[in-house]
């Protein structure tokens, strides 16, 4: 199967035309050491049928959210997805559509990152957010990149609250950059700003901490910004947006830059992606901020019009001096998000955050009350948990899995000092049936 | 009544306090005193200002909004570089499947093997392509790869000892994603003159290959469609040097299945899964930028790959000297997906058919425009060629300018090329047909673009003030920089209102 849609006479025509015997005839300025004249070892081809058996097949060996009761969170999240997010953003005259470059035929794309943007610095309480980024942890060392630049000091504070994961991003991005990125130990499941304000000095361009953290626990985010603040140092707050229809966000307490991972905004979880980077962040920055930016303004007859902007920032203006090299970013995530959080609203963004809260809340309740179980860490948390089990949490979930539950996530691999640590995670999605016939599993499963 | 042209009003604009579109469950759950534990000075205190709206208005809302784009599925879309080519729909069709969409990034690895199986055929199938030795498939994009493969480089010049190697070579007619990627890897971009023949000048190679160069950052074909023909001689002499040749894949749609990478002497390379294996664009993103190394660069490799062990397939950590991780979770999963998918269906001479009909469809067009455009290095292209502006002087006395052209070309009902890129060509217009558009299409464009040309010497203005017929006229872009409004405000709020909060 192939999309080509020349006849014999097409293509003798355009070959005459063009003045030229042959198609090889083309391909003549490739010396003839490098040309490759053998059939690529690759599969193939198939019909349509054949693609749709072949991948389904490969499809359903796969469990998935939707045959498995799933307890699994640790920065990918079962949330509810409307159905009109899906049918919305499949229109095709979004989704096949470039780079708004030329404004007069983009102005859907450009109006629709445009309201994006606004819903994005609105949720995390900020001035401006940008038009996207690949995916949270990337957001955030384009966020740290920032404060490097803007305060010209070269050490980092990152608390070990941070998901692993995106430490180990940091540490990739800075490595060869003259930055020294330095852990704050959590202590108890959390950052204690006592911790910060211990290390911090004249030379930390930004203290980085995540809300909730990878244990669920919410930080205190304000005072984690005070004891940055005190040094002149920026804020970089990585948060979940699910959360913020409850907690409060970056902008009300004074951070200076918000990031994180949109993809509980309408992304399914696709094992890892596409999903969504976000950053936002103050008036006072806009110029510094990484990124595609979309811009309202007028057009010759004076009426709305969306263009991108301030790309004097950006790669293909500032080549080698440009904040950020990023090009394509995850757009058709970024409308998927626009649509979901226009969907939900203003009530509806505050109901998901409170369902989560309890639904979290009732399992860490009725876990509890299992022998053997507890919550080590007294902090607040937000829609996930750290339990600590009388049995290692893969046996656990190995006999879950039999079961038809995903158990949560063995924190073995990240945090070997945890002992036997499981973080949990229940969303609007989990029902009370869901916890309850998990809770009898597991008490089976622990015996 | 046209959709397209109707305004449509922000969300905001259209939102009415208690209007809502969400149904979502009551809660089930009693209450807990966990959930009350949160204190008072971490909740939110004033609610987002998101947009109360029925299911109605916001179906209508983006449909109208989708209505006033240009895309693939609805008009011819010549964007150099870009390759836009049509975007399959069985590709959405298999990425939507729920064994690939509704899976958690940590399940167990036994209820993904389907997944894995998926991703480890794809490695493998980018390699080949390629030439290569071992493929990273976690870049989210281009650019992301770019700076992977940079990484890589700098790591394995770390480990021989040679931190003196700290310049990349780039030829003047690169893509602004190279140079930028190198100051993020915290290297230095030095520009290679091109010479009159379109190509990398080799004297200008020659005199800047020191010995603190660490790679050239070649893109092959290069901007201007052409084929570096003395590759193998410019790989040589990088490594003669000691030095590595990364090269940008932007252009691989021109010699699918005819020529690799990997036996051209490059050591490390992007591919562009949202170019050459058609995932859509998405109005920029997301994408797909896979890396593919020779063995010198495999120890670091950002982790984990795909290891196939038996019949069971399962991520692999060990690599000792990785670089680490250029992104949190696998990769843009959904986009390799719609890549490996496009890969089964074409098959190896598939593959083949499609670097032969690009190279076809370039060539016809520029025979068609070379008489009333000049064509900087009219000779044969690859899948694409780059004219320079427009010949004639209008009547009175001025030439209208790329940009114009590119304006009015809209209101024929296409896109606009690539404009003012490569910066070598003066009033640079790139055209990539793609090998999925037929001749009439072809012929279609053409023909506006000549009409076009006409128009600019007998009646200028419909190019100065075009486009006539879009959603709107010509934007304001230095008032958007100038003034920028970049959010909509509540009403009552101040622009910059965030910063009056303290702690």
């Amino acid at each position: 199967m192939d999309y080509i849609p020349h006849t014999t006479d097409d293509t003798a025509g355009m070959l005459g035309r063009i003045g030229v015997r042959g198609i090889d005839d083309l391909f003549r300025c490739i010396p003839a050491p490098l040309r490759f004249d053998r059939p690529l070892d690759v599969p193939g081809p198939r019909s349509e049928p054949e693609t749709v058996g072949e991948m389904g097949a490969l499809a359903r060996r796969n469990r998935t959210l939707d045959d498995l009761v799933s307890f699994l969170g640790g920065g990918a999240y079962n949330h509810f997805i409307p159905s009109a997010v899906e049918q919305l953003a499949s229109r095709s005259e979004f989704y096949t559509a470039y780079t708004p470059y030329q404004a007069e035929a983009s102005q859907g794309s450009l109006q629709a990152f445009f309201e994006y943007q606004t819903m994005i610095a609105e949720i995390c309480g900020m001035d401006v957010a940008n038009a996207s980024h690949y995916e949270g942890a990337t957001a955030a060392a384009e966020g740290i990149a920032m404060a490097l630049d803007y305060t010209g000091r070269g050490r980092v504070l990152v608390s070990s609250a941070v998901h692993p994961d995106y430490r180990a991003v940091l540490r990739t991005f800075f490595a060869h950059l003259d930055v020294r990125i330095e852990e704050v130990p959590h202590e108890a499941g959390a950052t204690p700003p006592g911790a910060v304000e211990a290390r911090i000095g004249d030379d930390v361009a930004a203290v980085v901490f995540q809300s909730p953290n990878v244990f669920g626990i919410v930080e205190d985010g304000p005072a984690l910004v005070r004891a940055a603040k005190a040094r002149g140092a920026m804020s970089v707050a990585v948060v979940d947006p699910v959360s913020l229809g409850l907690l409060k966000p970056p902008g009300h307490y004074g951070a200076d830059i918000a990031v994180g991972e949109g993809q509980g905004l309408g992304a399914e979880p696709a094992w890892g992606g596409p999903w969504l980077g976000f950053m936002a962040t103050r008036q006072e920055h806009l110029r510094k901020i990484p990124g595609r930016i979309v811009g309202q303004t007028v057009d010759s007859e004076g009426k709305r019009a969306f263009v991108l902007t301030l790309q004097a920032r950006e790669q293909h203006i500032r080549r080698e001096k440009a904040s950020s090299n990023i090009c394509t970013n995850q757009a058709l995530l970024a409308l998927r998000a626009t649509i979901h959080l226009a969907y939900l609203g203003k009530q509806g963004f505050r109901d998901v955050a409170d369902l989560c809260l309890r639904k979290a809340g009732y399992l860490a309740d009725e876990i509890r009350k299992i022998p053997g179980f507890s919550l080590p860490f007294p902090g607040p948390f937000f829609k996930e948990f750290v339990v600590r089990t009388p049995k290692p949490p893969a046996a656990l979930n190995a006999a879950l899995l039999a079961k038809g539950f995903l158990g949560g996530l063995d924190l073995a691999g990240w945090y070997p000092d945890l002992g036997n640590a499981w973080l949990l995670c229940a969303t609007e999605r989990t029902s009370r049936g869901d916890i309850d016939q998990f809770i009898a599993a597991l008490r089976e499963a622990a015996r | 009544m046209n959709p397209a042209l109707l305004h449509t009003p922000l969300i905001f604009e259209k939102s009415r306090p208690g209007r809502r579109g969400a149904s979502l469950p009551v809660s089930d759950v009693p209450p807990s005193p966990a959930a009350d534990r949160i204190p008072g000075n971490l909740r939110r205190e004033t609610p987002a200002e998101l947009p109360e709206v029925s299911e109605l208005d916001l179906v209508r809302h983006f449909v109208r909004l989708s209505q006033k784009n240009f895309s693939i599925d609805t008009t011819f879309y010549p964007l150099g570089s870009c390759t836009m080519k049509l975007n399959p729909k069985v590709h959405e069709k298999v990425a939507a499947m729920p064994g690939f969409a509704r899976v958690h990034p940590y399940q167990p690895e036994e209820t993904v093997q389907g997944m894995l199986e998926v991703l480890w055929r794809l490695e493998r199938a980018l390699a080949e392509i390629g030439g290569m030795d071992e493929v990273t498939l976690q870049p989210a994009a281009g650019a992301h790869g770019e700076l992977t493969g940079l990484f890589l480089i700098r790591s394995h010049f770390a480990a021989t000892g040679e931190t003196g190697r700290t310049k990349v070579l780039i030829p003047d007619s690169a893509h602004g994603t190279n140079p930028a990627s190198c100051t993020l890897g915290g290297l230095k971009a030095v520009k290679i003159a091109s010479g009159k023949d379109g190509l990398v000048d080799l004297d200008a190679l020659k005199a800047a290959l020191k010995p603190d160069v660490a790679a050239i950052m070649i893109t092959n074909p290069n901007t201007l469609g052409l084929f570096e023909e003395r590759i193998a001689e410019i790989a040589d002499l990088l490594h003669r040097n000691g030095s590595l040749v990364y090269m940008d894949g932007a252009n691989l749609n021109a010699i699918l299945g005819r020529a690799r990478p990997g036996d051209f002497g490059v050591d490390v390379f992007h591919f562009n899964l949202h170019k050459t294996f058609t995932t859509p664009h998405g109005g920029g993103g997301p994408g797909a930028g896979p890396v593919g190394v020779k063995k010198i660069l495999a120890p670091y490799l950002p982790v984990p790959s795909v290891l196939k062990d038996g019949d069971r397939y399962r991520l692999d950590f060990d690599r000792p000297q990785t670089i680490g991780r250029m992104r949190a979770f696998f990769g843009n999963v959904g986009i390799l997906v719609r890549a490996y998918t496009y890969i089964l269906s074409l098959g190896p001479v598939g593959l083949r058919r499609v670097s032969e009909n690009a190279v076809l469809n370039a060539n016809y067009l520029r025979s068609r425009l070379r008489d009333a455009f000049p064509i900087p290095h009219d000779r044969l292209c690859m899948h694409e060629f780059v004219l320079s502006g427009l010949k004639a002087k209008g009547k009175d006395g001025h030439r209208p300018h790329t940009i114009d052209l590119a304006k009015r070309l809209l209101d024929y009902g296409f896109h606009s090329p690539t404009i003012y890129f490569p910066l070598i060509v003066h009033e640079a217009i790139m055209i990539e047909p793609t090998e999925t558009e037929s001749r009439e299409t072809l012929d279609a464009f053409a023909d506006a673009m000549l009409a076009i040309a006409r128009e600019a010497v007998e009646t200028p203005e419909k190019l100065l003030e075009a486009p006539h017929t879009l959603p709107i006229r010509r934007p304001d872009e230095v008032r958007a920089a100038r003034q920028p409004v970049l959010r909509w405000v509540p009403a009552g709020r101040n622009v910059g209102a965030s910063e009056s909060r303290s702690v």
